[in-house]
């Protein structure tokens, strides 16, 4: 006997106490919880959350001046670009090189570039997190990784309110990375220490429509139906098993 | 109202005088206090250190007891927390569905003494008088198990004349545990430790708490470091007034 | 009957609780950092679950959502198998420790490398699988900064979140000066015990390792059996590291970890952050689902450990534990944790969870004295994310500890059980044996206060006067004062 049959039939055993009519598509869990407990001003919550964390977050009409700015100040020489990132946000002229990742930059050029730029999939206000999903602007997760410095675009319409929006709106299966502030330990003497693997230094900036006055409270996004995903690829579709007390 | 006063083992050994206090605080108020003399132990000590099928005796002798009573009062919130939540767990486990109903119906009706006088009594201040530095350890069975909350508290602020000191982690607990203090010897005796430095800090002349055990293991080390500080149960200062020569 | 033996938690056999114990208390600095990292965390913890007005909405959902994925256990964790392989993983079932430690090392041998990077995670710990991959020479490089610590000090961990509580900043500073270089890359010159310094230290030493090493070793947080992702949380980056560099990727997780749908960790994202570190969000989470192409991992394998765990979810009452979601909630709110640390508990997963996980996971004959390790004082239930009553699981297995040594011979302790529940059986066998009590207390008492008591009491009466049994019990006095009302 494989020790999947081993294991299954050890299962089996042992929820002998399970009713045969209770499956585990027809079980529902209470879900009172809040869908988020993000205020109408999700831009401002965004930014005060990600500052919170140690990242530097400016809000702005200019990209590309911000984008600038920021190259500047941290003197970056070697920038990774992903593929997707537009061009109109990128400082025009200077004293910077851009790096493309086609073909694959390889472990070394990205831990030597002294810093990466990209966009994200979606930003959440409540925790302040970006969520990167290897989309377009974004590349691969290996370049927010290694180089030393991520400097990260949001549009003001891709910020939702709270975790379970975020979730709701992202392909689970993409590979997905949540990035609150820069990397962090606390592990001696619980003293918080920046930077310990990934890059020392997020940078997010906040790019607002033209015409957007920028103290104005944001519209929230409408909430996005919950997308069923199949269980794989011509499998049957789930069931939602949740139910909302009315 | 009928009372009837299950006294706990504990009690009517070494506190006596607890007892004595809580028929004295409710015929004060008005109320007829019953003992039925039948009544022995709740069975805790024997349910904690896993000697169910020995509480099975107990919990049907306290079922059988009270059952006359639509009302019960214990000067302990560990035997209240006791009877509430696990009576049905040893009836469920080894006791005929005759048993159990039984103690569906009288457990509910068991109630620690605080909880008596705020809710079912209704009343906060039981004018009693005691003119000394109290403060207040809030046990942890009663706090977690019963959720008495601020009852103590409430009622402690009425009393005349008091001055009521706020214990420093007041939540913690003081490493009673029943057995736990003599199979866990060095544990308890650390935790002992510094719950009696709390204690001391408030220069409190009385320590008091709704659950004798856990005064009894605090002031057994008051008592031999020789502080000074007394401690009282609950009932004793509610029942204190005026014309007591304190 | 379940494979399961003492061998399957590396370090049981370790002294029992009480004798562990004793040499952690009277560790003056190891008392001084746990209490000190205690209450940071647990003050942290407890503003931040305070912020969400919905707290125990998100635990009642998220207890919910544990027993459904645990009273499923086979067809959620057969919908995750077929949607891992659908997304390019493969999926191993390891029946016990040894098994699972045979998968993932000729697993490691198949790629012909000899080095692994490590996410830090507890089931691999749980089964040894450093020492099995050291075995068969393959080195495994723990990657987060405490395991680090703890793999250099040749240590164990006493925390689940923080497994280096127990050392501070002048300890590891010692520890990465002469032990670093046999490992790889040697601490810099004249290294100061500034954390800061120390976290560079680290991230100079395994950074190397990170660009260099092409197979990597992890746990899981989570598994959404609909879509196959797994989730890893953490901190420092080393997660990412291991997740995304190199070729090959391989997951040890407790079958336990499944969640019946990736919407669920809408639940889990917001409690496990703050119920753990106290932060609303820890700086890297992780989603992957089996393979991308020209991203991370081509290689990706989950090995789905039993290893006990279905014969925790034999026992209705305890099968509660197998919800947790090792946030380490309990350990930080635990006063007898705060005095003892971690590694009294002698298993890689100590505290109030310890102490009713790793009884049913390596059988309670092993771990007698874990369940008695605790006053019931109730903090653990209320601060658990996914509502684990612990207390009850704790005297459900103390009841299991004591019936296993029902026989024959009687044990001491149930003899004066016996004794007591003869005594306390009617309200005259209980006035008799207060009329003996008050009669020897009286005897051997100084002004109503006994200072030494015997046998195994000796041990209380060490430190504590004890008030000697009172010269007339409450019910002789209401014979005297109430004797028409006595029934």
């Amino acid at each position: 006997m494989s020790s999947r049959e081993t294991v299954l039939g050890r299962i089996r055993e042992a929820l002998t106490d399970v009713p045969d009519t209770e499956t585990h598509d027809t079980v529902t869990v209470p879900c009172a919880y809040r869908d988020s407990h993000a205020d109408a001003d999700v831009t401002g919550l965004f930014m005060e959350r990600a500052a919170d964390y140690r990242a530097t977050v400016t809000r702005t009409h200019d990209a590309r001046a911000a984008v600038t700015a920021a190259f500047e100040r941290h003197a970056l020489t070697r920038v990774v670009v992903p593929a997707g990132f537009p061009d109109e946000w990128l400082p025009s002229a200077g004293t910077w090189q851009r790096l493309c990742d086609e073909p694959p930059l390889g472990v070394q050029e990205l831990d030597t570039a002294s810093g990466v730029v990209t966009t994200c999939a979606l930003a959440i206000a409540v925790t302040g997190t970006l969520v990167l999903d290897a989309g377009a602007g974004q590349g691969r997760r290996a370049l927010t990784l290694l180089p030393d410095y991520h400097l990260c675009l949001v549009r003001a319409d891709q910020i939702v309110g709270d975790v379970p929006e975020a979730l709701r709106r992202i392909d689970p299966r993409r590979p997905l990375t949540l990035v609150s502030g820069p990397s962090a330990t606390s592990d001696i003497e619980l003293q918080r220490v920046e930077g310990v693997h990934g890059p020392r230094t997020l940078d997010i900036v906040v790019v607002e429509p033209e015409g957007q006055d920028m103290g104005c409270a944001e519209p929230k996004c409408a909430r996005a139906e919950r997308p069923t995903v199949p269980l794989f690829p011509g499998g049957p579709q789930e069931r939602p098993v949740r139910t909302r007390p009315r | 109202m009928r009372i009837a006063l299950f006294i706990t083992c504990f009690n009517d050994t070494l506190y006596p005088q607890t007892g004595r206090a809580v028929v004295r605080l409710l015929e004060r108020l008005g109320h007829t206090v019953e003992f039925p003399r039948a009544q022995t132990c709740c069975g805790q000590m024997h349910f904690n250190t896993g000697y169910r099928p020995e509480a099975l005796s107990m919990v049907r002798r306290f079922a059988k007891v009270f059952a006359g009573y639509e009302c019960v009062v214990t000067p302990s919130g560990s035997c209240a927390g006791m009877i509430r939540e696990h009576h049905r767990t040893i009836a469920g486990q080894y006791g005929d569905a005759k048993l159990q109903a039984a103690v569906e119906t009288v457990s509910p009706r068991v109630h620690e003494l605080s909880e008596l006088l705020v809710d079912v009594l209704g009343v906060t201040d039981v004018d009693a008088y005691f003119p000394h530095r109290v403060t207040y350890h809030p046990t942890c069975h009663s706090l977690r198990m019963l959720r008495v909350g601020d009852k103590p508290l409430r009622l402690l602020r009425a009393v005349k004349g008091i001055d009521l000191m706020e214990l420093p982690e007041a939540d913690g607990c003081c490493g009673f545990g029943g057995t736990f203090a003599l199979k866990n010897p060095d544990v308890s005796t650390a935790m002992l430790a510094d719950k009696v430095h709390c204690v001391q800090s408030t220069g409190a002349e009385v320590l008091t708490a709704g659950d004798n055990s856990c005064l009894m293991h605090i002031s057994g080390s008051l008592n031999r470091l020789r502080t000074g500080i007394g401690s009282l149960h609950l009932a004793e200062i509610l029942a204190a007034t005026e014309g007591d020569a304190r | 009957m379940s494979g399961t033996t003492a061998d399957s938690l590396v370090w049981l056999g370790t002294p029992s609780f009480p004798e562990a114990a004793r040499t952690a208390v009277a560790d003056g600095r190891l008392r001084a950092n746990l209490r000190g990292a205690t209450r940071t965390i647990r003050a942290r913890r407890s503003t931040l679950a305070a912020e969400l007005s919905d707290w125990e909405e998100l635990r009642t959902s998220a207890a919910a959502v544990k027993r459904n994925a645990l009273r499923h256990l086979d067809t959620h964790l057969i919908r995750l198998e077929a949607a891992v392989t659908a997304a390019g993983g493969t999926v191993h079932w390891a029946a016990d420790a040894a098994e699972a430690n045979r998968i993932v090392t000729g697993l490691v041998a198949a790629t012909g490398e000899r080095e692994v990077v490590k996410v830090k995670s507890m089931a691999t710990q749980e089964i040894g699988l450093n020492e099995a991959l050291a075995t068969a020479g393959i080195r495994a490089y723990e990657t987060d900064l405490a395991e680090l610590i703890v793999q250099l000090g040749d240590d164990r961990p006493s925390h689940i979140l923080v497994p280096a509580i127990h050392k501070n900043r002048s300890e590891i500073r010692d520890l990465f000066r002469d032990s670093m270089a046999a490992w790889g890359r040697p601490a810099p010159e004249g290294l100061s015990d500034d954390p800061a310094a120390l976290a560079e230290a680290a991230r100079r030493h395994l950074r190397e390792k990170f660009l260099r090493v092409k197979v990597a070793v992890s746990g899981a947080n989570f598994a959404a059996a609909d879509t196959g992702t797994v989730a890893v949380v953490e901190s420092e980056g080393n997660g990412r590291m291991c997740l995304t560099l190199p070729d090959t990727l391989i997951t040890v997780m407790g079958i336990e970890k499944v969640l019946p749908s990736f919407a669920d960790l809408e639940v889990f994202l917001q409690l496990l952050p703050r119920s753990s570190t106290g932060e609303r969000m820890n700086p890297y989470t992780s989603l992957w689902t089996g393979t991308t192409d020209g991203d991370g991992p081509q290689d990706f394998h989950l090995v789905l450990l039993d290893n006990g765990r279905t014969a925790t979810l034999r026992d209705t009452v305890g099968r509660q534990a197998l919800a947790c979601i090792r946030c380490s909630a309990c350990l930080n709110v635990c006063p007898v944790y705060e005095r003892t640390g971690g590694h009294s508990y002698g298993s890689v997963y100590p505290g109030p969870i310890g102490a009713v996980l790793t009884p049913q996971l390596a059988g309670i004959e092993h771990a007698p004295s874990l369940p008695f390790a605790s006053t019931l004082c109730g903090a653990c239930y209320d601060a658990c994310p996914v509502k684990i009553d612990i207390p009850e699981v704790l005297v459900h297995l103390r009841a299991r500890a004591v019936d296993s040594k029902r026989g024959p011979v009687p044990t001491a302790e149930a003899l004066v059980m016996k004794a007591a529940a003869a005594t306390l059986a009617t309200p005259h066998t209980l006035t008799a044996a207060q009329w003996v009590g008050a009669l020897g207390g009286r005897l051997l008492s100084r002004q109503g206060v006994l200072r030494s008591l015997p046998g195994p009491l000796a041990h209380w009466s060490r430190t504590r006067d004890t008030p000697a049994p009172a010269r007339g019990t409450f019910r002789a006095w209401w014979r005297r004062t109430h004797r028409q009302e006595g029934r």
